[in-house]
Formats: structure tokens, sequence, C-alpha cells
């Protein structure tokens, strides 16, 4: 016999208000094993967990069902307070009298008889659960850290300064990320390279971090603490122990080809670094256009020939490095909207009018126009410009709902940078709300308009067309109610943040979630923002969700900590509550490989016999296997078929007495 | 289609009103409490957050022969409940003045006129005769009789005397006028046209 006890909580009225308490009580009493019946008006303050311990003491419950909120929100708080209390902390079960019951039911006698229904599944199932034991597992004491931005930089260093070893993976030739790119950053119009630079060469100085740039991972095996990661450095053509990055072979390359880190608006060569500042400073040859890899072996050279120490190797291959890892972060970032989708915007075609990115670009002193912002048209500097806002943010007919957070700021920055580059100019902003919440955000957007003289219009843009050399930019005005026409001499377009095109392939390797907009989902929107569902895969930067680079910095940080968290222990605790098989009922079908999402079965060999056998570290408890078992040979530890049998059909006892069916005993 | 011209500086016309009447309308974000708070909104056309947007994006001309400049009473209570300071009244008599000089037409006869014998009367006796400027508005109005019954009945009580009382400090008085000579020398030889 087990000696149950039961404690239902009034979660102040939010199941009190519904639910008749007394009724409850009384009902419970009568349950057969409950020898303990009590309320609480907070179970889980420190006033009720006490209350349980106490109970659990006097009157020698040995089982504990807790009638309150849902198993997410305070499984974990109550299977504490047992434990301390002498219990094993998996002889637990939670009734969740608010989310399944008082939040969705008005009428308080169904709502009641509803309660009681499941206090008496709780109890059935509570009686006939079983001990269990955390697995015990070693943590690789090495993080990897996906992506080289301004978060996967902050992350790595975080990790590294607590004592970790780091590898940081970044697919570019270079660090630094889209805030390499950009001129001064908001609101404090700090230089952004002034702030990233240092950082970079920090990263690249660093003992325990491991930098591989133009590099990609190529897949992950295993799991939290012992994570098998296969990386591909692809070849750079050029020795990265022997250059001296003194940039002779950049000089003598004869190509010449649109820049991507400059998008168009300057030149680079074939042999290039993707900018001067780039970490490492080891240029990469380009094998798509080289003339070597496009024309023959003995063509140009040119490189080789200028290079004074010997260090361009033609012949230089792909690498595979495999590498353990105990935790990931994953900093991948993100990539931009493309203008082109708006036809009515000249789609691509008006070269007056460009991305905001092209205008950071332009604006920057190292960037393809030294600092000076210029109609790439003619190159002459222009009078009247207009900044389009929410181009593909906020637009559900473009696939875009969500607001990208940073373009409302950027704008308004870019326009008082105009204004300081050119103070004949005259910045005309089209937005249809300005969002700029955030230290000192709002003060500045304030100094924009009344220092700077930006002119903010509440409006879309209907359309831009050329006439003569000016481009019109036409829209409404919506708080003066007129129509409104702007000649412009340069637009610039402030596209939407999008996730990286490629962002699902990535969380297929690394088996994380990701929504339906490519960004990579966090365990708990409030609580765990910076972790995945997988256990030991972290999240930092815009690859989760539009981000600014506070944000980005801020989550960095907190995913650093997460891991740090993880590599403290020399051993990682697991959840108990995973798959079994039983190895003489399994008839080797395998289907419950097939359909694992985790990837944690795989087939073994017993007596030359084919069975399924789980990984236990991998196991996330899911019950997908155990679902499709068809020799049931698979049981849920915690949720066993006895378990839930008797639990689903707790409810129905009298019926099933009426029926002369007999009870499922299991 | 009434459209934004950019011909000219877009700031023309604000800074202008910011000359005059010291206010710095690009402070407005147009969240509309002075609107929402205004006594006589509901009779204007335009209401007094769209004047401050049209004066941002330099909409002179509608601005200038609205109505809604002379049907602002004054009150303050758009400047006192307005979340930036901006002094409204003072940017509304700012606009009046920019109207006559300008020479716009205002849409509001009677308002003009009976602000012009109110200023007559305080002309020339340093403070308003009500009867005369009754009188004299209802004269000029054509309604004669309009404030009869009302007109009868205070000046039973005491309220309204019969004959104008002249203030101490004349010499005050004649002072102000003299300052706002050449405004109101400009008023009266401009007029109409726009």
């Amino acid at each position: 016999m087990a000696r149950v006890g039961v404690f239902v909580c009034w979660c102040g009225s939010n199941i009190a208000g519904t639910v008749d308490i007394e009724t409850v009580l009384e009902a419970a009493r009568r349950i057969a094993e409950v020898v303990h019946v009590e309320d609480n008006k907070y179970t889980c303050s420190e006033s009720g967990q006490q209350s349980i311990k106490k109970a659990i003491k006097e009157h020698d419950l040995d089982r504990v069902v807790v009638a309150s909120c849902s198993p997410l929100m305070h499984e974990v708080t109550f299977r504490r307070c047992i434990e301390s209390a002498g219990l094993n902390p998996y002889l637990l079960e939670m009734a969740n009298l608010r989310e399944h019951c008082s939040w969705v039911h008005r009428n308080r006698g169904e709502a009641t008889d509803k309660a009681i229904k499941l206090i008496g599944m709780a109890v059935a199932k509570v009686r006939r659960l079983e001990p269990l034991i955390p697995i015990r597992m070693p943590v690789e004491k090495r993080a990897l850290v996906l992506g080289g931005g301004i978060a996967g930089i902050q992350a790595a260093l975080d990790i590294s300064k607590a004592g970790y070893l780091v590898t940081l993976v970044e697919r570019l030739p270079t660090i630094g990320g889209h805030m390499a790119q950009l001129d001064k950053t908001f609101p404090t119009l700090d230089c952004s390279a002034c702030i990233l630079t240092p950082k970079m060469g920090e990263v690249l100085h660093d003992e325990n971090i491991e930098l591989l740039t133009y590099s990609e991972v190529e897949e992950v095996r295993g799991w939290v603490g012992n994570f098998e990661v296969q990386i591909r450095k692809k070849a750079r053509s050029v020795d990265m122990v022997k250059c001296t990055g003194c940039g002779e072979c950049i000089e003598k390359c004869p190509l010449k080809l649109p820049s991507e880190w400059d998008l168009g608006l300057g030149l680079r060569k074939a042999i290039y670094r993707p900018f001067p500042q780039a970490v490492p400073g080891v240029p990469v040859i380009d094998r798509e256009q080289c003339f070597v890899f496009t024309k023959g072996k003995e063509k140009c050279r040119a490189c080789e020939r200028a290079c004074p120490a010997d260090a361009i190797d033609f012949e230089q291959e792909d690498e595979v490095i495999k590498r353990r890892f105990g935790a990931i972060v994953v900093a991948t970032g993100f990539s931009l909207f493309d203008e082109k989708a708006y036809g009515e915007y000249g789609g691509g075609q008006y070269k007056d009018v460009i991305s905001a990115l092209q205008f950071e670009r332009m604006v920057n002193a190292a960037g393809p126009t030294g600092g000076h912002i210029i109609k790439p048209s003619n190159g002459r500097e222009p009078r009247n410009v207009v900044f389009v806002q929410c181009v593909g943010s906020r637009d559900r007919a473009k696939g875009i709902p969500y607001c990208s957070k940073i373009c409302c700021m950027y704008t308004a920055k870019q326009a008082l940078l105009l204004k300081e580059h050119l103070p004949e100019s005259q910045a005309y902003i089209f937005c249809i709300d300005i969002r700029a919440g955030g230290k000192n955000y709002e003060e500045f957007v304030n100094r924009v308009q009344s220092e700077y003289g930006a002119i903010y219009i509440r409006g879309r843009v209907s359309r831009i067309y050329e006439r003569g050399d000016k481009l019109i930019v036409k829209g409404t005005d919506t708080l003066a109610g007129i129509p409104v026409e702007v000649e412009a001499d340069l637009v610039v377009l402030a596209t939407a943040i999008a996730s990286q095109s490629d962002s699902p392939q990535l969380a297929r390797i690394l088996r994380i979630p990701y929504d339906e907009h490519g960004f990579f989902s966090e365990a708990h929107p409030k609580l765990r923002p910076v972790e995945s569902v997988t256990r030991g895969i972290f999240l930092a930067g815009a690859c989760q969700s539009p981000k600014d680079i506070p944000d980005s910095v801020a989550t960095a940080g907190a995913a650093a900590v997460r891991v740090c968290e993880l590599f403290a222990s020399d051993e990682l605790a697991l959840e108990p509550a995973i798959a079994l098989v039983d190895a003489e009922r399994c008839s080797g079908c395998l289907n419950c490989l097939e359909v694992c999402p985790f990837e944690a079965i795989r087939e073994e060999r017993v007596d030359s016999r084919r069975v399924a056998s789980v990984s236990e570290s991998i196991c996330q408890g899911c019950g997908t296997c155990a679902a499709v078992c068809r020799s049931e040979a698979i049981t849920m530890k915690g949720f066993t078929s006895p378990q839930l049998y008797s639990q689903i059909a707790a409810p129905f006892e009298e019926i099933l007495k009426e029926l002369e069916v007999e009870m499922p005993s299991c | 289609m009434r459209c934004l011209l950019v011909e000219e500086e877009v700031h023309q016309f604000s800074n202008l009103v910011k000359a005059l009447s010291g206010e710095d309308v690009s402070k407005c974000y147009q969240c509309g409490k002075c609107s929402a708070g205004c006594p006589i909104a509901s009779e204007m056309e335009i209401l007094p957050n769209r004047i401050i947007r049209l004066i941002q994006i330099n909409s002179k001309d509608t601005v200038l022969s609205s109505s809604t400049i002379w049907l602002c009473a004054s009150c303050e209570t758009c400047f006192t409940r307005c979340p930036e300071e901006i002094d409204l009244v003072r940017v509304m008599d700012v606009l009046r003045r920019l109207s006559l000089e300008e020479g716009y037409r205002c849409p509001e006869e009677g308002i003009l006129r009976f602000n012009r014998f109110f200023l007559a009367s305080v002309k020339n006796y340093g403070r308003v005769h009500e009867l005369g400027l009754m009188m004299k508005y209802n004269l000029a109005s054509r309604q004669p009789f309009k404030d009869l019954g009302q007109g009868i009945a205070l000046f039973r009580r005491g309220k309204i005397p019969l004959r104008p009382q002249r203030i101490k400090g004349m010499d005050q008085i004649k002072g102000i006028f003299a300052k706002s000579k050449p405004f109101l020398e400009r008023e009266a030889s401009g007029g109409g046209g726009r």
C-alpha cells in the first residue's frame, strides 16, 4: 500500500476562484491510499513547500500529488522539495488544476468535478510510479561557437575568460560579421570598427580560442557534454603559417571583381581580404574567379610571384577537422531581405535606390567611397535623400509579418550621419511607426528631428520612379492626411532582417527547432531565452530574432554563462525519464530508429539478433518510439503503460464497474 | 492633388513660426492630446495637431487659410497638457498674425470683426465697454436684436454699465498701441486678395 499525500493549491484566486477547494479536499480524502490531504494559498511559496516537507515526515508519505499548475511551471520546484524531505524526486505527480481546469472553465460545479477527476488520475498514476535515478555523464570541457560576428566573438571571449577552451568557426574568410561593415552605431555614435576590431584581435591572440575561418560545420553527432563535430576548413590557397599579411599578392592580382563586402559598391581582387582590418589578415583566393582555376594551371600566377613568403598554395585542399565539444553556441546571425521583391520601388533597376547596408558602406571612411555619400549613378553629392523604412518588415504579403526592430534606429542614425557629412542635404524618412525602445533611443530620434532637421513622414511609400535625373518618391502623409511626393537624389531602403537562407539546414545538422521564418527557437521565450530546446546548444545574437548590437552582446554573454554552468561540474546529470528497450521483446523492425527525432536509437546485436538500443544521454523522453513499437518492447520510464492506463481509467472507475469491465490491472 | 513641395527649403515655414513664437514644432510627435482636449475641436475642419503637422511639412497655405487658427479660443488646455510642452496658443497667435500680414482671406469674418471692435474699445477706454461692443458687433453683422434679452437682464442687475468707463492709466494703453502700430497699420492696408 502506498501512502499518498495530496496538496491542493489555490494559486490565489487563479484556481480557488473557479474550483471549490473544500469539495475537492473532501473528495480527495476518499481516494484509496491517500493518507493526507491539505490545501495552501500558494503551494509553490516557501511556506507551501515547508508544509509539504512537514507532511511527508509527519504522515510518513511515500508519494506526493501536487494539484496546482502545469508541470512545465513547477515540476522541478516540487521535485526538489520532496527530494529534500528524503523522497525520490520522481515519486511526484502533478494534477494541473490551473491551465487544464480553472483557466479554461467558467462553470464552478463542472470545474470542481473536473478538478476532482484530475486529482484522481494523478493519484492513480503516482501509486504506480517507481523511483528513478538521474544518469551521469562526463563533460567535454570545450565549447564550439558557430559564427564570428559580434555575438560569436563575445561568447567565445566570455567562455575563454572563464578558463575553458573554445573553437570559433566562421564561414567567411574573416570574423567581424555585419558589425564590421557598419560606420557608427546608435545611439552613442561609437565608431563600429573602434569598438569591434580590438575584440577581433583579442580572439586571434587568445590562447584558449581556436579560430577556424573560411570553415563550416558539416556534421554534429552526440549529445550535451559530448558532441562530435565535423568541420570543413575550406582551402584558402594561402598558407596561414607562412603568410605575413603584407598584401603584395593582392596588389599584383590583375582581376577586378565586385566586392561582396561592399555590396557591389566597390571592387576586390581574385585574391583578397574582405576589408583591410580583416582577422585573420591572411588573404584568400576566390577559386571560382582566379585564372589559375578557371583558365589553367600555368596561367597568371602573379600573386605567387609577388609573395615574398612563398605562402601561395594553389594545391591546398579542404581540411576536415573532427573535434569533441561539451556545448555549442549558435551565433550565425542574419541576412537581409532582398529589396528587388519590391517592383514598385524599382526592383533594383535604379542605381540611386540603394539598401541601408550599402549606405552604411558608403558613409564608412574605410568603405568603397572613402566615406563620401554620393549618387552611385553619377558620383555627385545628393541633396534630398529619402529613407524608406519597413522594406519587407511588417509586410505580410512579402512573408515578413514581424518588425525588424533595428531599422527605425539605424535609419535615424543614417539621417544624422547624412547631415553631418553633407550639411546642405535634407533627409526625409517614410515610416509606419518610430519604434525607439531602448536606452537613450527615443531621445536620439528626437535629436535627429529637432537638431538635424530630418522630416519624418508617416506612411509607406507607394512607388518610386525616375523623372530626369531625379527619383520621385510617392507616399501619403497619414498624419496630415495628404498625398506627398518627394523629389529625391538618393533613396535608401531599410531592408528587413531575415534569417540566414540556409538556417534550416544548419538546424537539421544541429537538431534544433526553428520558426516559420528560419530563426532558431528558444526553449522558453522568457525564462530560457538563450537555450535551444536541445540540451547543450545555446543561441546568441540575431540567429534567434532580429537584434541590435547591445542585445546581441547581452545574449552572447548569457549563452556563455550557460556554457560555463555546464562545464563547472565534471559530470552531467541527465533526465532519467527516457525510453528503455526490452531486448527480449524487440522484434528488430527498427521503426523506432526511423521516427526518433533525436537520432537516439541505434541498432545493436544481442545473441546475433538485431535489436534497437537507446542512447541514454541523447534520448529526450519524447515517447515517439514507444508509440510506434509494435511489440511493446519500449518502456518510457515515468510514463509506463501500466502507469498511463491506470491514470486514464481512473475517472471512469464507476462506469467500468457498472459495465462489469475489469479495471486494467497491468 | 496637394503635394509636399520640396523646391523650397522644407523647414522654411516651421523656422518662421519658431522665430516669431519661440516654439519648436519639430518636437511634436503627433500624439493628438491637444486635439483630444480642445473644447472647440468639434467645430474645426483641421484639428490642432494636424495644424502642427502641416507646419512641419511646410504646408503654409493650408495652415494660414484655415479656420482653425481663428476658432482657437486661446484657452490653453492644449499647452497645459502637451507632453512636449509646445505652446500651441503662442503658435496660433503667430499664425493669425501671419495670416493677416500676408493677406490670406479669413474664413471666419465674424471673429475678425469682433476682434477689431474689441481692440477699438480697449484702445479708447483701456477696457472693454460690453454694451458698446455688443451693439456695434450685432449691427455690423446685421443681427441687431441678437443678444437683446440677455443684455437687458444683465443691465438690470447692474452687470453692464450704460456708459463706457475709462481706466486710469490710459497713457500706458496708448504706449501698448503705439508699439503695435506698425503691425496694425499693415493689417489695415493689407487684407483680402490672397
